[in-house]
């Protein structure tokens, strides 16, 4: 599964994209936060406020409880300012 | 029907205004709103524009798509820009056409209500001392003038 980053949600974690092996027990959005804190402290400082990120798949906004099975790219990144 | 396109290079509104109408008769009304660049009093040089290629080229055409079932549209153009753009430039253009002034207004205004909060752009600071500065925060009443579409 790719992940993609954004914004200051890439510059904390240090990366633009990353190819991950989902553990067993991954199902949501969430818990995909939940475990990828645990990766280190640039993830800890990434998602340190878990409510402000937000999150698509496979191009869609999606919230926090959203499944993730099937998934081909979850993006994270902050609330958005175009326009 | 809508045209979109997420573009680095400035776009033209009036040449985007000329190629939605020309040749029509059936439409009445545009309202082209254009987003620019400011510079926030002299403190900066630019903004730059992150964009998330693929969703939001797609996040875009689903907004679009919401305009066209609310309001009976004849023409819909939106072009966003990305990159380093300067104080005076422009950034987003959304052209709305109708046979009547009402719905083009509107669907105008939903548009980049729509937009601000769901298009996965961001902008950061670059100020005129060459230091780059903060990501611009995303603000409560952007939020508040989606809801009343709601």
């Amino acid at each position: 599964m790719k992940l993609v980053y954004f914004a200051w949600v890439r510059e904390r974690i240090g990366k633009t994209d990353e190819t991950i092996a989902l553990p067993e027990g991954i199902a949501t959005i969430a818990d995909l936060v939940r475990w990828l804190k645990t990766k280190g402290e640039e993830y800890e400082y990434a998602f340190e406020n878990e409510a402000v990120v937000r999150a698509a798949i496979d191009h869609v906004h999606v919230k926090p409880d959203a499944p993730i099975a099937g998934a081909r790219e979850i993006a994270f990144f902050p609330p958005m300012t175009g326009g | 029907m809508s045209v979109i396109r997420i573009q680095a290079e400035p776009f033209d509104s009036a040449a985007e205004t000329e190629a939605l109408t020309g040749g029509r008769g059936d439409i009445g009304a545009t309202v082209a709103f254009t987003g620019f660049c400011r510079d926030e009093g002299g403190r900066l040089s630019a903004l730059e524009l992150e964009h998330y290629p693929g969703m939001a080229e797609a996040e875009i055409a689903r907004i679009a798509g919401d305009a066209e079932e609310r309001w009976p549209l004849l023409g819909l153009t939106v072009i966003h820009r990305f990159g380093l753009i300067r104080p005076g430039e422009p950034i987003v253009l959304v052209l709305a056409a109708s046979a009547h002034r009402q719905a083009a207004f509107e669907a105008a205004s939903f548009m980049m209500d729509y937009l601000k909060n769901r298009a996965p752009f961001w902008k950061r600071e670059h100020l005129t001392d060459g230091t780059t500065g903060a990501w611009v925060e995303a603000k409560a009443e952007d939020d508040a003038a989606m809801e009343r579409w709601i």
